[in-house]
Order: structure tokens, then sequence, then C-alpha cells
């Protein structure tokens, strides 16, 4: 493993001997194209302008007492938090949406690691076929789908069940995870694992000890993509959740919205609580989101 | 490679992809492709639950009404076109400055890139109800500029037909932006640092740098996003669904939009089956096209 750290890392680093001992800095120094400080801080400043206010906008409404036109969120007030969480029932919606997004990381996460694995290490027939499968599905739109999809879970009998959001999302989720699982599978050196089978490891015994570790970063990219789609995915939840304590939080959300009387402190603290989990699964993956791509899954 | 090494027993090798492969196949064709030959059945059949006395084979009769029989479709079908080129065109060229910014040496870069990235997890529900807010002519951005001079109260841009397109654009942009500018950075960092080098030893600027490096170094990545982002912003309604609900007067219903309509609301499940055949067809065709055009991994000279 500290092998394959090793040959990567020797690429990024210029040959030795015509560079000084001091790489890490000289490397830094290299992004840096003599751009004025200004040319970088004014735009991004600006942009970050453009980012950051609609978030503040719904921080502030959610926060501040109903009827108040302050554009500073103080004094706040804690209760719109508790009016949709209890009266709107944001809890039992949160509680949906975890479930979902839980179960759909896992099956995605493991379906794609085994059609992932497959694709990267073994020729066969058909895989061609498969991998045109893969591609051609990123071309199907799922809200066209919507009708058939309800047909088939009606015939299933898992028409209000959470197990009917689970299988789209995660059927949705398959073919870029698979893509990028396997892509990231192809950057293990084979070398690797045939060191393991040499010292009696098993395929899957050597894929465990060799293979995982290298690849926790590219699964932690591909699983949280799985729960953050599905934490937001909004027809299917719509389409084949009927009864309200079945439904999930962007549901919830477009009630609100939908509402004849819009309430604006408590749309925006349910919107809130449909951003938390995602802001802080992006907060915590959003390194590894572009080294987890920069890792051969654009180039495939 | 696999000549001499003790590799663990041949003959099961050979059933394992298969049996690796299995979940993920079975999973696509119970619940993409059965779906995709059953939508293709639908669209020759003439097939409404409210009136199931129509029931039965149609011919092509739901397609002749498509092409010849339907300015809906062709309204939708224009709108869709647009808000494609528009939202990638803006996306693409703002995702690429963004990248470029963030991919230099400065102070705080951790935190910008974390910052500016931020609303790609953000679902379009709730990229509606933070723009709702916003665009809210009560207590929205539009007072608080009336209440500073400038503009006028209770302007509302979601219902008035000359704005929304450009209001839905925004909001899409807030979202859209991010998904292009990460996959351009992780694409830069894989630009070997001893190409600038060399160039600056040959006295290149960093205009030169970038139209002569970097530019032709992301072709691919660009076009690759570019057309997963195109299929993307025309089949997602999510946005467009919540935030204008296809209104006003039918201004921003898309292909899929209407679709779901007829489906859904409409029970014309044979006459949405056809009009999903056609969207798909076209979708096919400009992808095909656009990859063509594009010379996608052809050799960069």
């Amino acid at each position: 493993m500290t092998a394959a750290l090793a040959e990567k890392g020797i690429r990024a680093v210029p040959p030795a001997g015509i560079t000084p001992p001091r790489t890490a800095r000289r490397r830094r120094r290299a992004v840096d194209d003599g751009t004025p400080r200004w040319q970088i801080y004014l735009p991004l400043g600006l942009y970050l302008l453009f980012t950051l206010v609609p978030f503040y906008w719904m921080l502030l409404f959610a926060v501040r007492p109903a009827g108040s036109t302050s554009l500073v969120p103080w004094p706040a007030t804690g209760e719109h938090f508790a009016k949709v969480w209890n009266e709107r029932s944001f809890g039992m919606y949160f509680q949906n949406s975890m479930l979902v997004g839980v179960a759909t990381l896992i099956t995605t996460t493991v379906v794609a690691l085994c059609g992932g694995y497959a694709l990267a290490r073994f020729r066969f027939r058909g895989k061609s076929a498969f991998m045109l499968g893969l591609l051609c599905s990123q071309f199907i739109p799922g809200a066209l789908m919507l009708v058939p999809l309800f047909e088939i879970f009606r015939n299933l009998q898992l028409i209000n069940s959470l197990w009917s959001v689970i299988i789209a999302e995660t059927v949705f989720q398959l073919p870029l995870s698979i893509i990028l699982i396997s892509g990231f599978i192809k950057n293990v050196p084979m070398a690797l694992e045939e060191a393991a089978w040499v010292d009696g490891c098993s395929r899957f015994r050597g894929f465990c000890a060799v293979v995982l570790p290298v690849l926790r970063p590219g699964l932690i990219a591909v699983g949280s993509f799985a729960f953050v789609h599905s934490w937001n995915h909004f027809l299917f939840a719509l389409m084949f959740l009927s009864s309200q304590d079945k439904q999930t939080i962007p549901v919830g959300l477009n009630t609100l919205i939908g509402a004849d009387s819009v309430d604006l402190g408590a749309l925006a603290a349910g919107g809130v609580v449909a951003a938390v989990p995602v802001v802080i699964v992006f907060a915590f993956i959003q390194k590894w989101l572009i080294t987890g791509f920069s890792a051969g899954a654009v180039k495939g | 490679m696999a000549i001499a090494v003790a590799k663990p027993s041949r003959r099961r090798d050979r059933r394992l992809p298969y049996l690796l492969i299995a979940p993920a196949a079975l999973l696509m064709l119970g619940f993409i492709a059965y779906p995709m030959i059953s939508v293709l059945y639908y669209s020759l059949q003439d097939y409404n639950v409210t009136k199931p006395w129509r029931n039965g084979f149609a011919g092509f009769s739901n397609f002749t009404r498509i092409f010849t029989d339907d300015p809906l479709f062709w309204q939708s079908l224009a709108f869709s076109a647009r808000w494609v080129v528009v939202e990638v065109g803006l996306q693409l060229a703002l995702g690429l400055v963004l990248a470029l910014l963030v991919n230099q040496t400065f102070i705080g870069r951790g935190i910008a890139r974390a910052l500016v990235f931020s609303p790609w997890a953000v679902s379009g529900v709730l990229t509606t109800t933070i723009w709702m807010l916003l665009y809210n002519p009560s207590t929205g951005f539009s007072r608080y500029l009336a209440d500073a001079g400038i503009g006028t109260y209770g302007t509302s841009v979601l219902s008035d037909t000359g704005t929304v397109f450009w209001a839905a654009v925004l909001a899409e942009l807030w979202r859209g932006v991010p998904f292009f500018a990460i996959l351009i950075l992780a694409d830069l960092q894989s630009i070997p640092k001893e190409l600038y080098e060399a160039a600056s030893v040959d006295g290149a600027n960093r205009y030169r740098k970038l139209l002569h490096i970097t530019l032709p170094h992301l072709r691919d990545a660009i076009v690759l996003s570019t057309l997963l982002r195109g299929v993307w912003e025309f089949n997602n309604v999510d946005l467009l669904y919540t935030l204008t609900g296809g209104g006003p007067a039918g201004q921003t219903t898309t292909l899929p939009l209407y679709v779901a309509n007829t489906g859904v609301d409409g029970h014309d499940f044979g006459y949405a089956s056809a009009l999903t055949t056609v969207a798909f067809v076209i979708l096919l065709f400009c992808s095909i096209l656009y990859l063509r055009l594009s010379k996608f991994g052809g050799d960069r000279t």
C-alpha cells in the first residue's frame, strides 16, 4: 500500500537532484503564477457574496421573530424551529430522510463496489454491453420514469414504503458510482493484490487488506454522493410515498412552499433543517471530493 | 501480468465477475431497462385510466399527435433547449473562472473553497425555498432595495413573464456553478507543474499559459462535464416544479415537466410515454452529436 502511495507521490515531485530539498514549499509556489492579489480577492469576494447572501437570508428568516423586518438575526428566536419540528412534523420527515439517505448510501456503495471491482479487474463476455448500459442509463431521465416505476412498485406492494424510494435512488445512483469506483480500483496497482495472493490471501481477503484501505477517499466521495442525492431527491418521494408519516424533508418543504399563505419563518426554519445534514457532510468531504475526482474519475 | 502468479482458483474466477455485477445488473434491468421498455410499449397504446373504454393499440397516432397537433410540446421543447443552453453556458463560464481562482495560492484558500462550493450540496427544493424568501415581494430583497430608493414595492419577479426566466436562471445558477468548479478544479490539479515551469522558462506570460496549457488540458473534462450537466439540467424538474410550477402561463414548462403533468396529473399515460420516447431520442441524438462535434477523446493537437 505504501508502495502505491509512494508511486503516486513520486510523480508529483520533480525529479530528485534538480530540486533543493524544500520541495513542499516549491510545489506550492509553482501554482502562484504572479496574479496580483486584488485580481483574486475582488472577483472571489463578489462571488462569495452571491453564494452566501442567500444562505444568510434563510438563516435570518429562520431566527428572527414573525413580523420583524430587521436585517440582523438578533434577537433570535427558536419559535419557527419548534413549529416546523413539531406542528409541521419535520421531526418525522427528518427521521425518514435519514433512513432513506443512510440506506441508499450503504446499498449504493456495496453494490457499486462489487460491480466496479468486476469492471476493473476482469475481462468477461458481456462486459462492454454492461458498460454501454451504464453509460446509456445516464441519459434516461428519472422524471420520465415516474409512471412505469410507480406501476412496478405498486405490483411489488412497496408503494408508501420507504424501500421504494431507497431502491429507486440506489438504481439511479449506481451507474455513475460504478464508473467512479472502477476508475479508483484501476488506479490501485494489480501487483499489490497479487502480492497478497502470493502471501496466501484469498481474493476477498486480499481485496480487504490491500485495495480497500487505498480506496477509502473514493468510497467516501461515492457514499456521500449517494447520501446527498437521496437526501435531496424530491420526485420519487413525492410520487411513491402517499401517507404523511412516510414523507421526507423535500416533500415537507414543498408542502410549506405550496401552502395558501406561506409562513416564511416556518419555511426558512424548514430549509435550515434540510440544509444542516448536507452541509455537515459537505464540510467533511469537500477536500476528498476534489482528490476523489482527480484520481481518474473524470478521465474514466 | 497474470502469468505465473498463484491466482486463487481459476474456475471460480470465471464465474466471479458475473456474480459481482449481478446485483447491479439485476437492479438496472428491473428498474431502468424494464420501465424503459414499458414506456416504449405504452407509447404505441392509448392508455388512460380515466378513459378506459378507449384503451388499446394506437399505432403511431400518439407520435403524429406530438409532431402535428401539440403546440405545448414545441413550446416546452423550446423552453428546455433555451434553459439547458443558458444554464450550462453560464455555469461553465462561471465555474471555470471560479476553479481558476481557487486554484491560485492565497491566504484563506481552504475556507474560500469550502464556502463557494457549498451550494453544490443543496437540493432543488431547498434552492426554491431560499430564493422564494429572496424574491418574495413583501419581505424579500426587492423590498429592502425599495426601502433604499431603488425600484418599486410589490414587484414579484416570479409572476412577471418578462422576469421569471432570468429569476429561475439565477437561482439554478447559484447551485449549479459549484458542480463545474469542483470538476474543473479536480482536473486542473492533474496538470503537471513542469509544463508551467517550462513555459515560464520560454518566457510565456500567464495568459499564454492559460490559452496554451490549461485550456487544452481541460478540454475533455469540459466536454464531459457540460454533457453530463446538460442532460441533468434537461431532466431535472425539482427547481422549476417547485419555484414556478411551470408558470406563469406555461412560460417555464420544460419537456420533462410537461411529460410529468400529462402522465401524472392528466392520467394520459400512453401519450406521456410517447413524449418520453421522443424526449429520450432527442437527448441521445444531441449527446452523440455533441460528442462528435467536440471530438471527445481525440488527440489534442
